[in-house]
């Protein structure tokens, strides 16, 4: 492991977002308009300094990574690994002795979503450019949910991951809610309420585990042999043990979202403003299914199997129904640009869940690739629409036409994504996918085939999107420039800033779907740990 | 050349039409959009010459006639990859050359065709990827390849035909396209993942080698079955063969010289070639299946073509029909005359639909000299008389015609006449009965084919202009007439066998791989297993008589051949008595006929059937799913939110009200006493004397 000032790699891609943020707070805003402006390029400048130099770091623990440890459940195969003591109580009533560590290290499951939290920050920071109101407060704000989403993949200390899920919560409502659409009140407190809703089912089963185990640190409570056989959650298969295990599946697929837990998505999605679009579907969806992967599945790996089919089923209807949601979306109501893609969203990431489900190779390693390819691409998404809404101000499908005529390079950056959404092989998700269907179509055939017809309605809604705002007849009302004065948009086209943040991501997508062994290698001999683990320790509970 | 080679120069003819590509897509501005053409036209002739080069080498003079394929990983998963390759044996070299040519020829004719054209770089652009794309497909020796660049050539149709995208039509045209293709790529998609599950590879050859090993999916033959007609639901889908066939005629609203290349020539061929590819794991179930699928498309589109005045959709229905005959013909085991069907349909098809593009090209200047943007230029009715106007494309035209309709010492007439002797064949080993509907299907169609091209071609060549743009057209120039020469010289029967009436003694043939089969004995027909000890026996040369069949089909030859000829030459003879000589008002017949004309026009309703179930199911579906999602669940999650505020609403006010009230009631009391007993202080000694007298008075009456 390589330190830096004699602090890890890992404390330094966490906790440099806070530093930057206690900084920020320090520079003044400025009263008049000139000293106003500065204020804001220092800020936003700030935060990409801050993100590029985490995106470095990410590159720099991702080439320093060894593709041979297994980690999942043992502190000696984890990377980059810092432990100390945080908070150490004696002789608590009840609790006996408290004792929490700052633990934190990543393995093979979690490398690809730091990496993918560094890509998605700092693509993220350009798009925040746009932000006008409360620019100090924004970035602020951005800048400390960074430090919860990173601080959510590295911990390893169920304690420790707690905190910082709470961390990243917190930002995030502000973030909707002050920067919102005209309904960002209510879909804040939605967004709120539902994710607090998870946390505290997850902090009922971390007590609980807590009370069973006497430490918070992860691996002990992924060990069968460290549970006091008089707790409820001692043994395998037992009632409890199965409500444990529901309770934290249902925290986190809140988090997902998967259906029927989905609804606070679309209103976060549609009243977020373009960046926070962007965290929220390129990060903080993947920590539902992180978390799983992470705590769920190893801790409880007989629960596992017992309700594997029935997380398949969810899976699988995620899949059909998110899909014929977004699909209705253009029969219903407003058709709102952001509300499908959030829908395609809980159809993509119901992939994500049955290729979990699946408990084998490839549906696994499908799944967590899926997760990568899913929030590079649809933070592309939300780029896009970004883009146009900032110029139209609007996001209504309908009122969009023969936009590939006055913008031929926004268009055809747009379709890398749109039919990376749509699985188009030569493009990361189609691996990602395809792996997918072939681990779950092993396990599961049925269901397997049926989430099947979710590639031809996302063929479907798609396209029609792209249709609709893209192809046909400009409306007369744009038939100018977006910006006669000339001052915000030089020409029709993409602006520099817009450039930097979607072109990566679409090299991403390309390099990917052509060569994807970098993210595939990362996580092989992790994954298969983590189902030889799940497996294994799965009977021998069993036999206890 | 060695072996290695061969698969390099495979490899570099696969990644120019990308370079290409990328050249224009980056670049295109700044070179111009002349340049943009004469680049990408260049590197497809390159790609042109390397392929004539590599399969000239390999059929001629490599010494093993097999498969020669490199294989690597592409991505694995820790306990296992996932390989892919390339491979090139003589089915995919002698594609090489269909693919490159005629690819080439279309870019050559687009240099003129789409000069003016506001997106004329792009289009060059697209055509590259396009044709990388269905490299890709010749080569894959695998099914994920197969499967990766089945859906690329999906996407460059789907940008060619949405070219024009400012028109709803094309727009609409290429979401369809896309959209049917994606429902035979599902079940194409479901067979692989069946095959993976089943050999986990998906390497042709070892698939094929585990099947001859007698592994099959699920443990029965039932579902290699099932697995061959999945993987064939991709070539349903690509071949546009019924019942998805309904996307092929509207994909005519992409520029013609796409229509030749992609929807005529080589994509929609591409669903023949993977049932070519997969022949040896058909079962004879799977077998059925194809055979009726392509009967049944040959004989609907040759009704629907017979109707319809559109001349791009007429050729487009007529392809759709030959389509059909060619997966008939590997449905019946005939997959050697299936394959060179492809082949002399590709050269005579690009030639009608090029011709096509000559004419409409001709009508568009006519009209647009004329001012005249409402007439259809596409429409026959329009036309007529062109024969003198046009007359390189009149020939060209007539001789792809009389190719196509199965007229002796033609490339058509020699695949053609070995399908319908392949269908007999299999009706009469098969055991007849119901299989005898397949040459039925396969000699109406030929009749039909017949009888509609030269309607066609009578229409709108013959006579004299049925308006005066048809008048005013003019023979179009070099870069347009000289790949209709091309391919119309190779629509004479001299380039595939010296005999114009026998296919099988043509070096074509004879290059083609025999075919064989890895099915067990027990779910094969029996006339398509080989015979090991007749092969020695009549033995004429290296390749015929393999088995039963193929004897068979060479009884049937003769026969097959004077009943095709009678048929086609009756068809010939009906649209000359109809729309030449005016034995007949075609009017009148259609009258006559009503419903079976209606039936015809109407394209046997399918579109407006498709609309009714499975477009408009699918949309109310999701139409139900957006409202319950919206008024249920979240319904659900507001009403609990609604609920926990009613509690609190009443917590509340209780809290107010009651709890607060009670509270506020004693300081109110207290207060209210307060305010009374205030009144006593009056701060006169008066009143305290009189409230001292009135105590003292109160005493003493209390104490007595």
């Amino acid at each position: 492991m390589f330190t830096i000032l004699g602090v890890g790699p890992l404390t330094w891609i966490t906790f440099l977002p806070i530093v930057s943020m206690i900084i920020l707070l320090l520079i003044p805003s400025g009263r008049d308009e000139k000293s106003k402006m500065v204020s804001h390029i220092l800020f936003r400048w700030l935060t990409v300094l801050t993100t590029f130099l985490q995106l470095l770091l990410a590159l720099a623990i991702y080439f320093n990574f060894d593709f041979g440890l297994t980690g999942i459940n043992q502190q000696s195969t984890m990377q980059f690994v810092e432990r100390v003591r945080w908070i150490e109580i004696q002789n608590l009533p009840l609790l006996g002795n408290l004792k929490i560590d700052y633990f934190v290290g990543i393995d093979g499951l979690s490398a690809p979503m730091v990496l993918l939290t560094a890509i998605v920050c700092f693509a993220a920071s350009f798009a925040s450019f746009g932000i006008e109101k409360g620019v100090k407060g924004y970035f602020a704000m951005y800048l400390l949910l960074d430090t919860g989403m990173m601080g959510v993949f590295v911990a390893l200390d169920f304690f420790l991951f707690y905190v910082f899920w709470e961390v990243m919560l917190l930002p995030m409502y502000f973030l909707i809610g002050i920067w919102g659409g005209p309904r960002k009140e209510y879909a804040a407190i939605k967004f709120f309420l539902y994710t607090l809703l998870g946390s505290v089912f997850m902090l009922l089963v971390m007590i609980a585990l807590y009370f069973a185990v006497g430490t918070f640190n992860m691996f002990d409570m992924m060990d069968p042999s460290k549970y006091d056989p008089s707790s409820i959650l001692a043994g395998a298969d037992t009632f409890w043990r199965y409500v444990a295990f529901a309770a934290l599946f249902i925290g986190f697929a809140i988090k997902v979202p998967s259906v029927p837990f989905h609804t606070w998505l679309p209103d976060a999605h549609v009243e977020a403003p373009t960046p926070i679009s962007v965290i929220l579907a390129g990060v903080l969806l993947k920590m539902g299914t992180y978390g799983m992967l992470r705590i769920s599945w190893p801790m409880f790996p007989d629960a596992v199997r017992y309700f594997q089919d029935y997380i398949a089923f969810v899976g699988m209807v995620s899949i059909v129904y998110g899909a014929l949601c977004a699909l209705g979306q253009h029969k219903v109501g407003k058709r709102d640009f952001k509300k499908l893609i959030a829908y395609s969203s809980v159809s993509h990431m119901g992939y994500v869940v049955l290729g979990m489900a699946a408990m084998n190779p490839e549906g696994m390693i499908g799944a967590i690739f899926q997760m990568f390819n899913h929030g590079i691409i649809t933070s592309m998404l939300f780029m896009i629409v970004g883009v146009i809404y900032d110029r139209a101000h609007t996001r209504g499908l309908d009122d969009f036409g023969g936009l590939a005529n006055k913008m031929p390079v926004y268009t055809g950056i747009m379709a890398i994504a749109f039919f990376g959404a749509i699985g188009l092989p030569g493009l990361s998700s189609f691996i990602s996918e395809f792996l997918v269907f072939v681990g779950a179509f092993k396990t599961y055939p049925v269901l397997t085939i049926i989430s099947g017809s979710g590639i031809i309605l996302g063929a479907g809604y798609m396209l029609w999107t792209l249709q609709k705002v893209f192809f046909g007849k400009l409306p007369e009302r744009w038939a100018g420039p977006w910006d006669p004065t000339g001052k915000k948009y030089k020409h029709d086209d993409l602006m520099p800033v817009e450039y930097a943040a979607l072109v990566p991501l679409a090299i991403i997508i390309i390099y990917l779907g052509i060569y994807p062994i970098p993210i595939t290698d990362l996580m092989n001999t992790s994954i298969n740990h983590l189902i030889d683990f799940v497996k294994t320790t799965g009977s021998f509970a069993a036999h206890l | 050349m060695t072996h290695d080679t061969l698969l390099i120069l495979s490899t570099i003819i696969l990644l120019l039409p990308l370079l290409g590509f990328t050249i224009i897509i980056f670049w295109g501005k700044r070179i111009g959009a002349t340049w943009s053409g004469i680049i990408e036209t260049s590197i497809l002739g390159i790609a042109l010459i390397l392929s004539i080069i590599v399969c000239y080498s390999k059929l001629f003079t490599f010494a093993s006639e097999e498969l020669i394929q490199i294989k690597f990983t592409w991505f694995d998963f820790g306990t296992g990859g996932i390989k892919v390759g390339i491979g090139l044996d003589n089915l995919a070299a002698i594609m090489l050359i269909v693919v490159t040519l005629i690819s080439f020829l279309v870019h050559f004719f687009s240099t003129e065709y789409m000069k003016g054209d506001k997106r004329y770089s792009r289009y060059f652009a697209y055509l590259g990827i396009f044709t990388f794309s269905m490299l890709g497909i010749v080569l894959a020796n695998n099914f994920l390849f197969m499967y990766v660049f089945w859906e690329l050539v999906g996407l460059s149709s789907y940008l060619l035909i949405g070219f024009w995208y400012e028109k709803d039509s094309a727009a609409n045209a290429s979401k369809k396209a896309f959209i049917t293709n994606r429902i035979g790529d599902l079940g194409f998609f479901i067979g692989i993942m069946m095959i993976f599950f089943t050999y986990n590879t998906l390497m042709f050859d070892e698939v094929f080698e585990a099947i001859g090993n007698g592994i099959f999916p699920f443990d029965s033959t039932a579902f290699l079955t099932a697995t061959g007609i999945l993987v064939f639901c991709g070539a349903i889908g690509k071949s546009a063969q019924f019942p998805l066939h309904v996307w092929l005629p509207d994909a005519m609203e992409g520029p013609t010289p796409v229509s030749a290349l992609i929807h005529a020539a080589t994509m929609v061929a591409a669903g023949v070639y993977l049932t070519a590819r997969i022949f040896p794991m058909l079962t004879a179930g799977a077998f059925i299946f194809v055979a009726f699928i392509g009967a049944i498309t040959a004989f609907i589109a040759a009704t629907i073509a017979i109707t319809q005045f559109d001349f791009k959709r007429i050729l487009a229905y007529s392809t759709v029909s030959q389509l059909g005959y060619m997966i008939m013909a590997i449905g019946v085991g005939a997959y050697t005359v299936g394959f060179m069907h492809l082949v002399t349909h590709a050269w005579f098809k690009a030639c009608l639909f090029l011709a096509s593009g000559s004419v409409i090209h001709a009508m568009h200047h006519a009209l647009h000299h004329l001012h005249d943007h409402h007439t259809d230029p596409q429409d026959i009715r329009n036309m007529g008389g062109l024969r003198k106007k046009m007359p390189i494309t009149y020939i060209t035209f007539l001789i792809a015609t009389i190719a196509i309709a199965g007229v002796p010492f033609t490339s058509g007439f020699l695949s053609k006449d070995g399908i319908l002797a392949a269908t007999l064949a299999f009706a009469h080993l098969s055991g007849g009965g119901i299989y005898w509907l397949i040459p039925l299907f396969a000699f109406s169609a030929a009749g039909m084919t017949a009888f509609y091209m030269f309607r066609l071609t009578i229409e709108a060549f013959h006579g004299k202009p049925k308006i005066k743009a048809a008048a005013h057209t003019k023979e179009n120039n070099f870069q347009i007439v000289a790949p209709l020469v091309v391919l119309a010289i190779l629509s004479f029967w001299i380039f595939y066998s010296i005999n114009p009436f026998d296919i099988s003694s043509g070096w074509l043939y004879q290059k083609l791989p025999a075919p064989t089969t890895v099915v067990p004995a027990e779910s094969q027909w029996n006339h398509l297993l080989p015979i090991n000890d007749k092969i020695l026996e009549t033995q004429h040369n290296s390749h015929s008589y393999a088995n039963l069949f193929e004897e068979e089909m060479h009884h049937q030859h003769g026969s097959a051949m004077i009943l095709s000829i009678l048929i086609a030459g009756g068809g010939i003879l009906l649209a000359f008595a109809i729309y030449q000589f005016k034995l007949a008002n075609p009017d009148n017949l259609a009258k006559q006929f009503g419903k079976l004309y209606k039936l015809s026009f109407n394209k046997w309703y399918f579109d407006e059937i498709y609309q009714k179930t499975f477009i408009g199911g699918t949309v109310l579906l999701s139409k139900l799913m957006a409202i319950f999602d919206n008024y249920v669940i979240d319904g659900l999650v507001n009403l609990s939110s609604l609920i926990t505020r009613g509690i609190s609403y009443f917590i509340g006010h209780f809290d107010n009200i009651v709890i607060d009230g009670l509270v506020n009631l004693s300081a109110n009391i207290t207060g209210f006493l307060g305010l009374m007993l205030r009144k006593l202080q009056t701060g006169k000694v008066q009143t305290y004397v009189i409230f001292v007298i009135i105590g003292i008075i109160l005493l003493f009456y209390w104490l007595w």
